[in-house]
């Protein structure tokens, strides 16, 4: 069965846009790094246009080396300072009120959109084909949905101000740059949460907690469990990388085997300990970074401060919870 | 035990250094993957095809700068300005109790399953900061501190963060609950359902309501503290320039 929005026409419009924001960025002379900033981008949006294309024509094992080799080079670009922010046509103060004043509580109606239709379409098409042909992506159906919704939100943005969807891309090329290399970061995560596995990082950390920790002390090793998920959360950003690495050498071995632990308690709290880690880390750029961007924050690591106190008290009380719901 | 089988480990402490030495986080986590994979004796080769096909399978994680063009077009149309005047016409909102039926919305929703409902690109940047930000202004002037404003703007990033986690995990068909059961099946524990997964998600889930709602209701007067200080030291520095 074929589907009308797959998932990879989508990344092909990512990468459209992406080659948009690469021309305007060209042309910027307000830019002193564009021609940098521009690579940087292109290769970022090449990887979306021309990444399924180059494993359907070199095959899997020399198309994944491509692109491994052109993320080594966005590493390079970003970590030795190539990426500025240029200059935009932004419409001033005073124009924006105008237009504030003109357009009314009409202009809330595009933005409440991309909720709404998301929401709609995940329910509403899901399993919805004619003719035979899908017409969402049936494995990735919310992002097909917010594709959808971003397209409708957008037309009708340009029915409501006439300001037309070129003139929305360029529009939103402050806000791209300004998120800058924290866009990528989640995929690096992933990339090292993928060579952490191939490693068997999991086996090395039973090793360290077993010499030294005392396995009997079931207590300690709840701590040991929670604290664990959370920092290794930080370092890998993302309490998905961590879960199966901790859950792995902590929980498994000391825990269900050792101490008979009820399992679904057990790892729900635990998969949650992580969540905390990931409101106190940078490395979560697109929860704690990309939003001090898109809100320009002067300090980038003001919405992770703001989250800290909350963070480390659920930890504490998640440490409690395990321990008593887990052990009943 | 011997040391090589510490080798695994090595990136870990390669990020927290190279974050503490403030080098560029891409850099450093490319790094790290780089000194994991060759210490383990990964090929060259064979790594960067980790890399490559880890990177171009959580392509999904970019999504969301299709959610931006809309938002850079409603916004160089006025939307921010608008959702200010609009928060500014309703007398008893305040920044926190903006905020708190904010968060009340987005954890049930997500619990729901309904998580696309908001998030930072989509709701935070172009409605709930404003709003929030706006309330304020209405209530102290124009003239609010920048410092304030941030202050205000990150607590409604940090709302919507920690709304959306810990209600998604109630959902049964979310990828933490379908990973929590893929794991403990492939780990042989076999009689656990993805619903008790759920279940057992509300206790945390109850407990970052009541935390961060009870922080939430003091923030209006951390807020209205921060304009007397910011109030006495301008009266302060306005006497001494006259002096």
């Amino acid at each position: 069965m074929t589907t009308l929005i797959t998932i990879n026409r989508i990344y092909y419009l990512v990468g459209f846009i992406v080659m948009l924001l690469v021309g305007m960025t060209l042309k910027d002379k307000g830019n002193p790094k564009r021609f940098t900033t521009a690579l940087f981008w292109f290769l970022f949006g090449a990887i979306f246009l021309f990444g399924d294309l180059m494993v359907d024509q070199f095959g899997k094992s020399l198309a994944y080396r491509i692109i491994g080799v052109a993320v080594i080079l966005i590493a390079l670009l970003a970590g030795t300072g190539q990426l500025a922010p240029g200059s935009y046509a932004d419409s001033s103060d005073e124009e924006r009120k105008g237009f504030s004043k003109r357009f009314g509580n009409w202009l809330f109606f595009p933005a409440v959109l991309i909720p709404v239709i998301t929401v709609a379409c995940t329910i509403l098409l899901k399993g919805v084909s004619i003719g035979g042909v899908f017409l969402l992506d049936q494995k990735q159906l919310t992002l097909a949905s917010l594709c959808v919704a971003c397209i409708c939100a957008l037309l009708a943005g340009w029915k409501l101000t006439g300001g037309s969807p070129l003139q929305a891309v360029r529009q939103s090329r402050r806000l791209v740059d300004s998120i800058g290399w924290a866009a990528i970061l989640p995929l690096m995560l992933a990339m090292l949460g993928g060579v952490f596995v191939a490693a068997k990082t999991g086996n090395s950390v039973q090793q360290v907690v077993s010499l030294f920790v005392n396995p009997d002390n079931r207590f300690l090793v709840v701590v040991i469990y929670c604290v664990g998920m959370a920092l290794f959360t930080m370092v890998m950003g993302n309490a998905f990388a961590a879960f199966p690495v901790m859950t792995a050498g902590i929980a498994l071995p000391f825990l269900i085997t050792g101490h008979h632990a009820d399992p679904a308690p057990l790892v729900a709290i635990g998969m949650y300990s992580g969540y905390c880690g990931t409101l106190m880390t940078p490395m979560a750029a697109n929860y704690n970074i990309v939003p001090a961007a898109l809100l320009e924050l002067k300090d980038k690591y003001q919405v992770i401060k703001v989250q800290i106190p909350t963070a480390l008290t659920l930890l504490t009380v998640n440490v409690f919870l395990m321990y008593f719901l887990a052990f009943r | 035990m011997d040391s090589s089988a510490l080798l695994p480990l090595i990136g870990i402490p390669i990020v927290v250094a190279g974050f503490a030495l403030r080098f560029n986080p891409l850099l450093v986590v490319t790094v790290a993957g780089l000194v994991t994979g060759l210490s383990v004796g990964m090929d060259f080769g064979m790594l960067l095809e980790t890399f490559g096909e880890k990177f171009i399978n959580s392509r999904s994680l970019a999504t969301f700068l299709l959610i931006l063009p809309v938002i850079g077009l409603l916004e160089h149309y006025g939307l921010k300005e608008r959702a200010q005047d609009w928060i500014a016409s309703i007398a008893s909102a305040t920044s926190a109790r903006i905020l708190m039926l904010y968060f009340l919305l987005r954890e049930g929703t997500a619990a729901l399953g309904l998580t696309y409902l908001g998030g930072q690109a989509q709701t935070v940047r172009p409605l709930l900061a404003p709003m929030a930000e706006g309330a304020a202004v209405s209530a102290y002037g124009e003239d609010l501190p920048q410092t304030i404003r941030d202050k205000i703007k990150a607590h409604s990033a940090a709302c919507d963060n920690i709304a959306v986690f810990f209600g998604e995990d109630i959902f049964i068909a979310f990828g933490a609950v379908l990973l929590m059961d893929a794991f403990l099946k492939e780990n042989g524990i076999t009689n656990i359902e993805p619903l008790h997964l759920g279940l057992w998600a509300i206790p945390t889930a109850l407990s970052a309501l009541i935390i961060h709602m009870f922080r939430l209701t003091r923030l209006d007067a951390s807020i209205r503290r921060d304009v007397a200080t910011w109030k006495n030291s301008s009266n302060l520095n306005g006497k001494q320039v006259t002096a």
